[in-house]
């Protein structure tokens, strides 16, 4: 259900810097997704095309990439990608680890005619 | 044409939180947003709070649900303004129906408020709403895996109550393994085991509370 408010953001936030850009066509939106923003692709396409109908980004395609969730050690400084919400530092074995990348959902561009 | 946008999707309901912030700063509110799954307890911590601190500190609460009036009317009887938000479907409280829920709290009458989110444990996590403190509260009977199962949520949380605890010689929930997940997602969090049945914790838990409305008048 969620997806429903996040894809209704992401279609206003479309729309705003397409009018702005004074397109007519909104051809491709690049979404940049945390693996740990908790959202689902397919549920957000389906949103999409209901929530944009009507509008000039209506025939938009999604694009997804996806961040790893990415953790930094707190004792060593290590940097390390966390693999099945493993929060254990692969050098020290500390699990002081502080979540640096992994949250976020935004949008990076969008493509327009 | 590429035009960058570089906005977060969320960015419009931020800026609203953020709104919101500021105005309970200005009036010197305390706000603690309250996460959990339906039945871990969110309504009945808020009760024994309103109780614990009776004559202390005045609290107003903003319920949020889905549907009914039910637990508005729980706290009502305990003479603290209350205001009921119903999304209607939405499964999480966001920063414009809070906004204007904000205007229906005498709030230059309280120094907490406290805003019951919906049960759930996902996208309560994702929307901001202006509060300053979010309060989960997980509970025995839920099983002691769900931190490692919801970890956004248990990485936004300030602090954690384990409520039902007095349930654990009837279960297999390893306190152990919960608070070594938790930490492992969030090493600042603290964690307070308690029951709101029997009263276990609790002072414990209206400790933490006096302290963060103390940080915030030092604030003001």
């Amino acid at each position: 259900m969620h997806e429903l408010a996040i894809t209704q953001g992401l279609v206003d936030l479309v729309l705003d810097h397409a009018k702005r850009a004074g397109a007519k066509k909104v051809l491709k939106i690049n979404v940049v997704a945390g693996e740990l923003s908790g959202y689902v692709d397919e549920c957000m396409q389906f949103y999409y095309e209901q929530l944009s109908k009507g509008t000039i980004a209506e025939e938009a395609r999604l694009s997804f990439k996806r961040i790893p969730t990415q953790g930094r050690c707190r004792e060593c400084n290590k940097e390390f990608v966390i693999a099945d919400m493993n929060w254990i530092c692969p050098d020290c074995n500390s699990s002081n680890v502080q979540l640096v990348k992994g949250m976020e959902l935004f949008v990076e561009s969008i493509e327009v005619d | 044409m590429e035009i960058k946008v570089l906005k977060d999707v969320l960015s419009a309901n931020d800026r609203i939180a953020l709104e919101n912030r500021r105005l309970l700063d200005k009036k010197g509110v305390l706000a603690i947003n309250v996460m959990a799954s339906p039945g871990a307890g969110k309504t009945s911590v808020i009760l024994q709070t309103i109780s614990g601190l009776k004559n202390e500190i005045s609290v107003g609460v903003i319920e949020g649900d889905v549907q009914s009036r039910i637990d508005a009317d729980r706290i009502a009887q305990e003479n603290v303004p209350v205001y009921q938000i119903n999304t209607g479907g939405e499964c999480h409280l966001d920063a414009n129906m809070v906004k204007r829920a904000l205007k229906e709290i005498p709030l230059d009458d309280i120094d907490i408020l406290f805003i019951e989110n919906i049960g759930n444990l996902i996208c309560t996590a994702e929307f901001k709403i202006g509060t300053h403190k979010n309060l989960v509260i997980a509970s025995v009977p839920e099983g002691h895996d769900k931190p490692l199962k919801y970890p956004l949520m248990f990485t936004v949380a300030d602090v954690i109550l384990v409520n039902k605890i007095d349930l654990l010689p009837y279960s297999n929930f390893d306190t152990q393994a919960y608070r070594k997940a938790v930490k492992g997602l969030n090493d600042k969090v603290e964690v307070i085991e308690i029951s709101c049945a029997t009263g276990h914790g609790i002072d414990k838990w209206l400790g933490w509370v006096k302290k963060q409305a103390k940080n915030m008048d030092m604030d003001k």
